[in-house]
């Protein structure tokens, strides 16, 4: 393993402990590409991603990786039936419109879909809420007037929207600080990662 | 000297390659084809370095450095030479004049060899993928098999895509930048009043204006004209002229976008032949590469794409690059686009060159380190 991807978060090894060796990965809202180009190193994926930030797109060109510059809903349309063995979504979901419309999608592309998302229900998340304030932590940092956020959800939130939809969870992780949380997970875990498929 | 001067190539030179008769698309031939061009740096021993510019359409091979006595660099001398975009330390970078052209390259003011005379409107219809049947002769001339790229903005971008349509094989990658796979119909427009106002020149003569030396310069200035407002925005125009007048020593007051337009179209028809402006927009209009041909699908794709546009380009809006995505990226081609912000219009590719340089640099690298890695064939 490389310099550059030895101290990567507890989250991308899990994600990257999850995808076989030299598959093909699709990640909507891919950022600067930090993921993207973990699971090119540790994996030799063939990865691509969508992005909608153009300063984000210099950085994913830099890294070497393939990206398109433009927003989910409407990037996902333009790639071929079965094009990917995964589709990630990591820290990308909260930001989408049409959630439900964008996963379906997804489908179309690829049979596993591995989503990363803040937990809204975290502990410090309640008690600001409890104390009549919008929620502010490490994962969900933002402001209620400037964050780029559409969606809050919890991790129970998005396990019944998996029933809902009929989604197989195949495996389902929780963190907080960097560390894996099993005991109440929708209380004391601030990110969480879940692998999703048809039934 | 600046320090951008000091990134300047040596002194460069255009050359002249005659490929012999070209057998054109329409099934007729042009004979004795002379193909004006340019290179910089040096091919390497395995001839894996090398990249094709294609110039816009009122280019010419000379995109980089100086000529003996120029005052001005090539066309695109802020992306080519030692570290920059276009590295010439790492590539060998070859431009060459458009077959229809009037910079050296053979076209409708060249000398018929049957007649002894200049062609005019006996020059047969041409199309970009003639121009790039050219060029692929000129590179192989070159010794070069396959290209390592082939990159350019506007009508340099169209032949980009014809090059990946017609030679997907004998190119590793493609950056078509504000470009689009077929004129639309307000493209197509445009080009017809430019088109209408050398006509309607009574200099232009049906095309015979070389022999008695009065060309029509007045319709080709006025095409020139309605080019240059195509090519800049609404935003650069105010910030380039707002309502600014100035007095002429007779007295006579213009706008400063007046005065600009006026002297961009007098100083055109110094350089550009008006039979070349009719033959080369007539080409451009009719290039469409938007159905399956592009792409030979059950084919193992490796051709990699950056696909480049300017949110002010209203000429060749951001929409058309995105279709191009599309079709490349459902056909399964490699394919990176940025929109990049820019307010200069469709002039930004040759402006926004430190944006520009900032992917085409890593790009390329990669581009060239997969070819070096990928075990051969």
């Amino acid at each position: 393993m490389s310099e550059d991807t030895k101290r990567a978060p507890l989250e991308f090894r899990t994600i990257a402990s999850i995808i076989e060796k030299e598959s093909s990965v699709l990640d909507l809202g891919c950022g600067t590409g930090d993921l993207l180009y973990y699971l090119t190193k540790t994996k030799q994926i063939n990865g691509q991603g969508i992005e909608i930030d153009e300063e984000a797109i210099y950085k994913c060109v830099e890294k070497g990786l393939t990206v398109f510059h433009t927003d989910i809903e409407s990037g996902i349309d333009s790639y071929p039936d079965a094009g990917f063995n995964y589709i990630v979504m990591y820290n990308s979901l909260q930001q989408i419109r049409q959630v439900d419309r964008v996963i379906e999608e997804s489908f179309r592309l690829a049979e596993r879909i591995i989503i990363g998302f803040p937990n809204f229900a975290y502990f410090t998340a309640r008690k600001d809420l409890l104390l009549g304030n919008s929620p502010v932590t490490k994962n969900l940092p933002y402001q209620w007037y400037d964050t780029p956020n559409l969606r809050f959800l919890s991790i129970k939130d998005f396990e019944k929207f998996c029933g809902g939809k009929n989604y197989k969870i195949s495996d389902r992780f929780f963190f907080s600080e960097n560390k894996e949380i099993k005991l109440f997970p929708n209380l004391f875990a601030q990110t969480a990662v879940f692998v999703i498929s048809k039934r | 000297m600046t320090k951008r001067e000091e990134q300047s190539l040596e002194i460069v030179e255009t050359k002249y390659f005659n490929l012999g008769a070209l057998k054109l698309e329409s099934g007729a031939a042009v004979n004795d084809v002379v193909i004006a061009y340019e290179t910089y740096g040096k091919l390497n021993a395995d001839a894996s370095n090398a990249v094709y510019i294609a110039h816009a359409f009122s280019g010419d091979a000379h995109a980089a450095g100086y000529r003996k006595g120029d005052s001005k660099p090539g066309w695109w001398d802020d992306m080519i030479g030692p570290g920059k975009a276009f590295d010439t330390n790492k590539y060998f970078i070859i431009c060459s004049n458009v077959l229809g052209g009037c910079a050296g390259s053979t076209g409708p003011a060249s000398i018929n060899p049957k007649t002894q005379k200049p062609y005019a409107l006996d020059f047969p219809v041409i199309t970009i993928g003639d121009m790039v049947n050219a060029q692929k002769k000129l590179v192989e001339f070159l010794g070069i098999k396959k290209l390592l790229s082939a990159a350019g903005g506007s009508m340099g971008g169209m032949q980009v895509l014809q090059w990946a349509s017609a030679y997907p094989d004998d190119i590793c990658s493609a950056i078509p930048i504000s470009t689009a796979m077929k004129h639309s119909p307000q493209q197509i427009a445009f080009d017809e009043v430019a088109r209408q106002a050398i006509m309607a020149d009574p200099k232009w003569n049906n095309g015979n204006y070389y022999e008695t030396g009065d060309a029509p310069d007045d319709g080709l200035s006025i095409a020139r004209m309605i080019g240059h407002i195509t090519y800049m925005s609404d935003k650069s125009m105010e910030e380039k002229f707002s309502r600014n007048r100035r007095l002429t020593q007779e007295g006579k007051s213009y706008f400063d976008v007046e005065s600009y337009l006026h002297y961009k179209g007098g100083s055109f028809t110094k350089r550009f032949d008006a039979n070349s402006y009719l033959y080369i927009t007539r080409a451009m209009d009719y290039f469409d590469v938007s159905d399956i041909k592009f792409v030979k699908a059950a084919k193992k794709i490796d051709v990699k794409f950056l696909v480049i546009s300017f949110a002010s380009d209203w000429l060749y809006p951001s929409y058309q690059s995105e279709a191009t995505v599309k079709l490349l990226k459902l056909k399964g081609y490699d394919t990176t686009y940025i929109e990049i912000k820019s307010t200069y219009g469709h002039d930004a590719f040759l402006l926004e060159f430190d944006d520009e340089t900032k992917l085409i640099k890593h790009f390329l690298a990669k581009v060239y380190d997969d070819r070096k890695n990928a075990p051969a064939k």
